[in-house]
């Protein structure tokens, strides 16, 4: 085309101008502004109520934050401190966070053994990385099976027997299920291994473990519940009733989704149960009533009768969530493990179930994050979380009266864990999608 | 799978309830339920012996005993000779009280909410996102507390009311009064005559649904639109309005006004009872506004682009198109929110509101001794709610399901 043109038009162009910037009302900021601020007049409206309502809150809030006391050692002294700054509406007395952070962290928990609940911490992160981190090598696992036992031991301490005992009841059911199961077929080696371990906690470990104690003491200094407190309580409960409801929940919801229909219509009456009542109820429950249930002159521990009410509690609600990532799979699914000839258990364990724990990882995470928010209501029945030590720290003379830094330093730290959780589910979520 | 079994050769075997597929979920089924007949009749037999031993014989007739303490909010007439069981009636209504309230607040709000996060207005979709987060990863426990605290820290005493340097005046023309103790509204007042008022406006309300069928009606024999709007508006308020100016006024308000140490008059609203309502509403409302969004976004943009493309306007878009659709996916989440609202209501203990929690189960619990009786009658309670609020769920459902043919 160039060629016939050449000769016939006096000019041709044959090179491209450089290309010039868009005008400024076109891009940048300005067209950004444009689009997203005032695109109409309602939404100008709308950015400049923003605007205005963004201002009022943070010229009230900030210079009330960012000019706090830190250093006053009492409420009084705190606002003659404050009063001096001539601020329109004072200013925070971070002073009560300085001075009683450690006791809204640990409770009542004795300062010299403060190691013991940091250790567990920090060994709950190990035995947690391999759950989440599916590139650590998984022998890790076992440690992480092993830990809820040396959490017990290093967080309440006694003796070493307990919790070894305790394992022992497990290593005792494998054992039993090995040897029965070669000689006497899968049906007794699974009554063995269910009968077997009951009989060792009923009638043999107490006196194995005080025996054994006795000649080895190998005990650390005992902690009593009720010096237990602040978010170490929150953790404890939250963390142990998640990690227990998971597979009561995956057992309930199995069971609701079965064909045999008494195993179903009890799943679904506990569930529903479960889920119709309010948790506070269930406290009530565990405060008062649950040593009834029990024989004749058994008490024991508030803290174990809570984490039983919530892990009964958060499992009638992941045994939903289950469900529906079961329901979520398409029937093919199950219809493949039935033609490769795999059997119910191993259907679920191989073909099934980690397809629909995978679906329904944002919804045990919420569940998750539901279930540590609520660990605040065992203030109601009197145990000191975050909440319940506010009314503790407010009963001291110093800090009588003193309201807004403690909430607003418990609901800091409440965001932080749960949106940080909630993030992570997201990132879990895209990490594991392999779909298109 | 149990038709490629084999007919068994010869007669019953034991061994069959256990390898044979057709006996086998009947023997798992048996031994699922006399393990659990078993269990559970351990645990009552537990709390039989328990309570025999503490010589409480389980029996419900503390219901019919004089409570013998006050409830400062109530729906009925209570007084502290009334029975344990009027006292609880007391606090059910309460905690409905407190749900409905609440439901209304977090419907609202959450909606509100929901569609300006979605707004392409950058600050205040991010202004949104900022109040859902913060609500809903912070504990509700703490919202209540901190409302309350609200309340009885930044609101003025009653007394600051008072005199002539008063600190702290009346808002919206002298006509509620926002104190520490709770708040003080008008109240309406009816003299005689107000009866026909109040007649006529009912009348006007079955006169807007009269008026819409047969609009309907007419536009599907006709193709006319009428502007129904504006017409149903004033069905609304002329002819109540005319009736009232008719008949001379006959409804007034009687206002708060400070005597003595307190506000009398009007309405009062215990400060326990707003910010717990408060507190749930906006919490709730964090979680609503997530369902909205999520509702109107499962609607398909080809939806909205088809009816323009039909030549509906954005309103009869939103109206007839998408919001029927987005509602569908809406709906069942909402509700269950309304069940969590109704469940988190129980937390009113915390601030000192007598809902079922705190009478039932607080006050005639810690008075009558009788924990496994309140406990039982408090969880049915709360039990019954769930399973209505569950079966409307169901029951809208099922209506709202797209019909396949």
């Amino acid at each position: 085309m160039s060629d016939t043109h050449a000769q016939t038009v006096a000019y041709v162009r044959d090179t491209m101008l450089p290309e010039q910037a868009p005008p400024t009302t076109a891009a940048g900021p300005v067209r950004w502004m444009r689009d997203n601020l005032f695109s109409s007049v309602l939404n100008t409206v709308l950015t400049l109520l923003s605007v205005y309502f963004l201002w009022v809150v943070l010229s009230l809030v900030l210079p009330w934050v960012w000019y706090g006391s830190w250093t006053a050692s009492s409420l009084k002294e705190c606002r003659e401190v404050v009063a001096d700054l001539g601020l329109a509406h004072g200013a925070a007395c971070w002073s009560v966070i300085a001075e009683r952070y450690l006791q809204l962290i640990y409770g009542f928990y004795p300062a010299e053994l403060y190691w013991r609940a940091n250790v567990t911490f920090v060994l709950m992160l190990v035995a947690l990385a391999p759950v989440l981190y599916p590139n650590l090598p998984r022998k890790m696992l076992w440690f992480s099976v092993l830990y809820p036992f040396l959490a017990f031991w290093l967080l309440w301490g006694g003796t070493l027997w307990t919790p070894i005992v305790a394992v022992a009841g497990f290593v005792l059911a494998y054992v039993a299920f090995e040897v029965l199961y070669r000689v006497a077929g899968s049906l007794v080696g699974v009554i063995a291994a269910i009968l077997v371990p009951v009989i060792w906690w009923l009638l043999l470990a107490a006196p194995v473990a005080n025996g054994l104690a006795s000649v080895i003491p190998l005990a650390i200094e005992p902690v009593e519940s009720a010096k237990f407190g602040g978010f170490m309580l929150s953790i404890i409960i939250g963390v142990t009733g998640i990690a227990l409801s998971l597979p009561i929940g995956i057992l309930l919801a199995l069971g609701r989704q079965s064909d045999l229909m008494i195993v179903k219509a009890i799943c679904v009456g506990f569930i529903e149960f479960i889920r119709g009542v309010p948790l506070i109820t269930l406290l009530f429950v565990a405060s008062t009533l649950l040593n009834y249930f029990l024989p004749p002159g058994t008490t024991f521990d508030i803290i174990l009768r809570v984490i039983i009410m919530v892990t009964l509690f958060a499992s009638a609600y992941m045994a939903e969530v289950v469900r529906g990532g079961l329901a979520a799979l398409p029937t093919g699914q199950y219809e493949a493990a039935d033609a490769l000839g795999l059997d119910y258990w191993k259907a679920t364990r191989l073909i099934t179930m980690p397809q629909a724990l995978k679906i329904s990882i944002p919804g045990i995470v919420s569940t998750f994050i539901g279930l540590f928010k609520d660990t605040t209501l065992v203030s109601i029945i009197g145990l000191l979380d975050p909440i319940g030590l506010t009314a503790n720290i407010r009963a001291d003379a110093n800090w009588n009266g003193i309201v807004w830094e403690l909430y607003g330093f418990i609901a800091l730290m409440f965001f932080i864990f749960c949106f940080g959780m909630s993030r992570y589910s997201m990132y879990l979520e895209r990490k594991l999608k392999t779909g298109h | 799978m149990s038709a490629t079994t084999d007919p068994p050769k010869d007669g019953f075997q034991l061994s069959q309830l256990i390898y044979d597929t057709r006996y086998r979920s009947m023997t798992i089924q048996i031994v699922a339920l006399v393990l659990f007949l078993l269990g559970v009749g351990w645990l009552l037999n537990n709390a039989a012996q328990n309570l025999a031993a503490l010589g409480k014989p389980l029996s419900f007739g503390f219901l019919g005993e004089a409570a013998g303490y006050d409830i400062n909010q109530k729906l009925i007439e209570y007084n502290n000779q009334m029975s344990h069981g009027r006292a609880a009636l007391v606090g059910v209504l309460n905690t409905l009280l407190v749900a409905v309230l609440g439901c209304i607040l977090a419907t609202v709000l959450g909606v509100f909410i929901g569609v300006l996060r979605l707004s392409n207005n950058w600050v205040v979709s991010r202004l949104m996102t900022v109040y859902i987060e913060s609500f809903r990863n912070v504990p509700v426990l703490l919202w209540i507390v901190l409302t309350m605290a609200i309340f009885i820290e930044s609101f003025p005493a009653p007394r600051a009311f008072r005199g002539d340097n008063a600190t702290a005046s009346m808002s919206f023309w002298d006509s509620v009064a926002l104190t520490n103790r709770g708040l003080y509204i008008p109240k309406p007042e009816m003299y005689s005559g107000s009866m026909a008022v109040v007649v006529v406006f009912l009348l006007s309300i079955v006169g807007i649904f009269v008026f819409g069928s047969w609009s309907r009606k007419r536009q599907e024999a006709t193709g006319q639109i009428l502007p129904n709007f504006w017409i149903k508006l004033a069905i609304f308020f002329v002819p109540a309005l005319l009736v009232y100016f008719l008949m001379g006024r006959p409804i007034g308000l009687e206002l708060p006004a400070l005597k003595g140490f307190n506000f009398q008059g009007g309405i009062y609203m215990r400060n326990s009872l707003i910010a717990l309502t408060l507190a749930l509403g906006l919490y709730t409302a964090a979680f609503v506004a997530e369902n909205v969004r999520a509702g109107i976004m499962a609607v398909s943009k080809g939806q909205s682009e088809a009816a323009s493309a039909l030549g509906l306007s954005p309103g009869r878009t939103m109206n007839l198109i998408i919001l029927p659709q987005a509602l569908r996916v809406i709906i069942p989440p909402l509700i269950s929110q309304y069940l969590n609202l109704t469940k988190n209501s129980s937390l009113a203990i915390a601030v000192g509101y007598m809902d079922v929690t705190g009478t039932l189960g607080g006050i005639t619990l810690n008075q009558t001794g009788k924990e496994m009786e309140s406990l039982l009658i408090l969880m049915a309670i709360y039990l019954t709610i769930s399973l209505i609020i569950s079966s409307v769920m169901n029951w809208y459902n099922e209506s709202v399901k797209l019909r396949e043919r």
